[in-house]
């Protein structure tokens, strides 16, 4: 983290690496029985088990219909870079259109990465294949955010919940699979004499249990959820967050919950990054990022919020931005926040700001001592103002 | 560039210019449809009233039948299916709902305007916003299209769309969720009306353009010292802005309360269920509370009090009769003005 470091580096905004994440300690597998044998093994509490790299994903605008020229591309995601360990809740917040979807697509292997590494207890699954990635995949399971299309309505519940079986069949032997799915539909909270009930029978909130069982079929340890309560009811909600809370410690899993709703982000999260415009601009412990936000998005994006409290509608200062997110095709050069910040000069312009302790605070053990992506980095307690 | 403001001080939206008399009451209003699996009781006897300058919320879960109040007082229901067996919408004194058709379209989009939800599909895809913005001048006051559409221009700016002149002939894919919610604001505003209904406006919304929209809401209302009826599910932006709020449950209103008392002292278990179930600071790492069940099917709203399935003070009474809307008082019986709640326990909810 020294200073020659960083300068080099913010020189080549191309290559912007985060320099404060740790070195992986990657696996060398020369055969495939290697590398599955490798991603059987356990990880302890508290040690990453998921380590994303300078993840990019570009997605090519093209011109012409017989011959096709690429003319730019969507920066949906531009160099991100976190640890996710073991046992924990890493919230990812941020607005549309911010590539927090697409990280979640990545993680999955759903989308091929343009550049950068996601490293699964030490192999790097974007170059996978064959029976490795496969058993990443099931170790690695997604929660969607519509529980009404993410259910195909021509198939009972049994059968949605049994197909991880089918690709898996190693987890359950075939006789053995209707037990478990019954199973499975216990430990969200449904009845287990639903098996033979179609998706539209149930209401919102049964359905998100059914995806969540879906995802916990093939006792993952990694559960993706991407905005798993934004489509149901207030009253709702708390029971589908209750339950997946119970579900981490009995079957110690790590989330990545992906959501825009920020308190119940702050409620479920150990850890909290903050995405702007396909870059990580803030990351740190729950308190850290709420309480002691140093970004000026973070701040911004926290004193939006609508608190529920009318006592505090008076007087509380508010920071409201002018302006929509750019877009992800031309984002602007430098800090990609500069088009919407009151901090912004000419620095923030020309040199990316990098993800890394501020150097004011760095080496202190004030809360504020967290990496976040600004120049002007400063603490600014915007909740309790 | 952004703006660092404090929020402005209530006093000012309160009061001032009140004749005392509300500018629209529902009265005893009962909505159902008839559908092939039975009639389902989307409103069931709702009351409410707002002032000129005053901002009443609405806050209801989906399927607790604020959006369909909102659309019979706009005369938009689709009947059938739908069928207003009882009940007036009284709006300066007249009802509206024996009103002729033609009384009734000066009042809508003149007195009364919406303000829809999704603004992508509230909006005509395949005609220009300026001239849908446009159309409330023609067909109101018969404008022409070039007076309609110097019309148009200056709306846009009122609503702080950036460039109004150039982009008033863009169409509304070519604009952003946070632009085309303030086209849909715009609209409403056209002709300055008393009542404007806000149907979750900011829903579809991210937070930062959330804040830019509802401000831009609460500044409008402020000038024009409009009543406006905020429909929504979001307790945050209830607190921010409404001066009173009407909480629904299955087709009723369960709890009536100026907004500060509503937050500090709910007198209804599903309100206080609700406010309950809120993450808090104080409570992180522990289980949230949670509203046990589901909210119930309208084709069959159960027996006695709606919410007693789910209710922790349910008893007997709870399961056979329907509880009236009562007013609230203090313990010593001092009344408390504005407030009210429909449930046999309120005493105990209240001050247990």
């Amino acid at each position: 983290m020294a200073d020659t470091e960083k300068n080099e580096q913010a020189m080549e905004p191309a290559a912007d690496a985060t320099p404060n994440v740790t070195e992986v300690e990657t696996v060398e597998a020369a055969t495939e029985d290697e590398a599955v044998a490798a991603l059987e093994a356990k990880v302890d509490r508290g040690e990453p088990i998921l380590q994303v790299r300078n993840l990019v994903k570009h997605f090519p605008l093209t011109q012409g219909i017989l011959f096709k020229r690429q003319i730019g591309a969507v920066k949906a995601v531009d160099g991100i870079s976190f640890d996710l360990y073991q046992g924990e809740t890493l919230g990812i917040v941020g607005e549309s259109g911010c590539g927090k979807s697409t990280v979640a697509k990545l993680l999955m292997t759903l989308e091929t990465a343009t550049a950068g590494e996601v490293f699964y207890k030490g192999q790097d699954i974007t170059r996978l294949s064959g029976r490795a990635l496969r058993a990443v995949r099931r170790n690695i399971q997604m929660v969607f955010q519509d529980p009404y299309t993410s259910l195909n309505p021509r198939m009972t519940v049994g059968d949605i919940i049994g197909e991880p079986f089918e690709i898996h069949p190693e987890v359950a032997p075939k006789g053995d699979r209707r037990r478990k799915v019954q199973e499975l539909l216990d430990v969200v909270g449904l009845n287990p004499e639903y098996i033979n009930r179609y998706p539209h029978q149930f209401s919102g909130g049964q359905r998100q249990r059914i995806g969540i069982a879906r995802g916990l079929a093939l006792n993952p340890e990694i559960i993706i959820c991407d905005e798993p309560v934004s489509a149901l009811d207030v009253s709702v909600q708390a029971q589908v967050i209750n339950l997946m809370e119970g579900l981490q410690d009995e079957f110690n899993l790590s989330y990545i919950f992906i959501a825009h709703d920020l308190s119940i982000v702050r409620h479920i999260s150990d850890r909290v990054g903050v995405m702007y415009l396909g870059k990580m601009a803030e990351i740190g412990s729950d308190t850290e990022i709420y309480d002691h936000p140093t970004h000026p998005y973070t701040q911004a994006l926290l004193s939006a919020v609508p608190v529920p409290d009318p006592e505090s509608r008076e007087g509380r200062t508010r920071i409201i931005l002018t302006g929509d997110v750019p877009s992800p095709a031309n984002p602007p050069s430098g800090c990609r926040f500069r088009t919407r910040c009151w901090k912004a000069e000419d620095k923030c312009a020309k040199e990316v700001p990098l993800l890394a302790i501020p150097e004011r605070f760095a080496g202190t053990d004030s809360p504020a001592a967290h990496e976040s992506a600004c120049h002007f980095a400063e603490e600014k307690d915007v909740v309790h103002a | 560039m952004t703006t660092i403001e404090k929020t402005a001080d209530d006093a000012v939206r309160e009061g001032a210019g009140d004749d005392g008399s509300p500018l629209l009451e529902v009265r005893d209003l009962h909505v159902e449809f008839h559908t092939r699996d039975g009639v389902a009781k989307a409103v069931n006897g709702v009351n409410y009233s707002v002032r000129a300058g005053e901002t009443l919320a609405v806050l209801g879960e989906s399927g607790s039948g604020k959006s369909v109040t909102a659309q019979a007082i706009m005369g938009i229901l689709d009947m059938p299916p739908g069928k207003i067996p009882q009940g007036q919408i009284l709006f300066r004194g007249e009802d509206m709902l024996t009103m002729a058709g033609e009384e009734r379209r000066k009042i809508r989009g003149r007195k009364i305007a919406m303000i829809f939800q999704d603004a992508l599909s509230a909006l005509n895809p395949v005609l220009s916003v300026g001239y849908q913005l446009g159309e409330m001048f023609r067909v109101h006051q018969g404008l022409s299209k070039k007076e309609a559409k110097v019309k148009a221009i200056e709306l846009m700016d009122r609503v702080r769309i950036p460039a109004a002149k150039e982009r008033v002939s863009d169409y509304p894919h070519q604009f952003s969720g946070g632009m085309r919610q303030r086209i849909m604001i715009a609209m409403a505003m056209a002709l300055e009306p008393d009542l404007i209904i806000a149907d979750e406006p900011t829903t579809a919304l991210d937070v930062t353009v959330q804040a830019q929209v509802m401000d831009l809401l609460a500044e409008l209302q402020r000038e024009y010292h409009m009543g406006l009826i905020l429909i929504t599910h979001d307790l945050g932006v209830v607190a921010d802005v409404a001066d009173k709020i009407a909480v629904m449950y299955a087709g009723r209103i369960v709890e009536t309360a100026p907004v500060h008392e509503l937050y500090k002292r709910p007198a209804h278990p599903y309100t206080r269920g609700l406010l309950e179930s809120i993450p808090r600071l104080d409570r992180k790492g522990q289980e949230l509370y949670a509203i046990k069940g589901l909210p119930p099917n309208l084709l069959k709203i159960p027996t006695g009090c709606a919410f007693n399935p789910r209710c922790p003070r349910a008893e007997d009474i709870c399961r056979t009769d329907v509880p009236a809307l009562v007013p609230v008082t203090e313990q010593d019986g001092t009344e408390l003005p504005g407030r009210g709640s429909a449930c046999h326990f309120w005493k105990e909810t209240l001050h247990g």
